[in-house]
């Protein structure tokens, strides 16, 4: 088979689907098996690509889940309740079927061991998913680079790799803005200075920062870090929104 | 309509220019402002898509395809500095 992807350049490919894990009753992961995958880096996305039987296409972006070490590549999907694309992927897609996409594709919001830290991984919602791929990957390389995870989220149930990120050995906090369960011992409320001052090591150890959510959250994560000092050079951002 | 970001277009970016972009650094034309185009304004929602600058808002970026054919118009930038690439 001819390799299909030529350096820098996208091709579209059609990957299986071997499997569907159930996230949350609005998340769902695909684990997909593309025959042509030159492998990625942790926080990079795929561009998916739907096409009707009157041929009518609609192409969404999402992140990947899974570290560059793991089996498969995966996808989480949230569920949009007005959306094109994102109802197929989580209620109607079937594991045998093919899903056509390209990628890896980004390059900004991507951390590597290189890059350093101490990392503080800043998400809300659905935007846990690149910074999933990231910690998979610092755990996978057995990272001593220091990280820990503010995640946001509505509720209980709304919390993505909820096992995985309890058991993490990273230092993960969480956020529940809608509800608590009692004995919630976690933060409460939208993030704030406070919750990220606490979060954060202090801006004079030049933590890099990843910042992945609603258009909104990103804006006042990184509103709240530049504002306790920390250099706008080291937030990168990746915003998520209906398409 | 909320704004996205330049990560959202990284693959058409990559289709126009062939390489990945995320990480290049665009001028602004109009208030002179650099930045990464993972870190443009994006909306994408529009017949076209457009990226436009995260401090004076102005249109760096516009992209537009119609049967297979896509426009592009980067007259809001005043200089593109390109990332080296990785091996």
């Amino acid at each position: 088979v001819e390799r299909a992807a030529v350096r820098g350049r996208l091709s579209w490919q059609s990957a299986s689907v071997v499997e569907l894990i159930d996230e949350t009753a609005r998340t769902r992961t695909l684990v997909l098996d593309p025959p042509d995958w030159p492998g990625h880096r942790a926080g990079q996305h795929v561009d998916v690509r739907l096409t009707a039987e009157d041929g009518y296409q609609a192409q969404r972006s999402y992140s990947i889940a899974s570290a560059p070490e793991d089996d498969h590549l995966e996808l989480t999907v949230e569920r949009l309740d007005d959306g094109e694309v994102s109802p197929y992927l989580v209620d109607e897609l079937r594991p045998g079927d093919e899903l056509e996409l390209r990628g890896p594709i980004g390059g900004y919001f991507v951390w590597e061991e290189s890059l350093g830290g101490p990392l503080l991984l800043v998400g809300g919602g659905s935007g846990v998913v690149p910074l999933r791929a990231m910690l998979r990957h610092h755990a996978a390389i057995e990272s001593l680079v220091p990280v820990r995870v503010l995640y946001s989220a509505r509720s209980v149930d709304e919390i993505i790799y909820r096992e995985e990120l309890v058991r993490a050995t990273a230092d993960v906090r969480f956020t529940l803005t809608r509800a608590q369960p009692d004995g919630w011992q976690g933060y409460r409320g939208r993030i704030d200075a406070t919750m990220l001052a606490d979060v954060s090591w202090p801006a004079s150890e030049r933590p890099i920062v990843y910042v992945c959510g609603p258009t909104g959250f990103v804006e006042t994560a990184a509103g709240v870090l530049v504002a306790l000092g920390h250099e706008p050079a080291r937030i990168r951002t990746e915003r998520f929104g209906p398409t | 309509m909320s704004a996205l970001d330049g990560n959202a277009i990284a693959g058409q970016l990559c289709e126009v220019f062939g390489r990945e972009m995320t990480m290049s650094t665009g001028v602004c034309a109009g208030c002179g402002a650099a930045g990464r185009l993972g870190e443009l304004e994006t909306y994408v929602r529009g017949p076209g898509t457009v990226g436009r600058c995260r401090r004076c808002k102005a249109v760096l970026v516009v992209l537009v395809t119609i049967r297979e054919t896509t426009c592009v118009d980067l007259r809001g930038l005043a200089g593109l500095e390109l990332e080296p690439q990785e091996a």
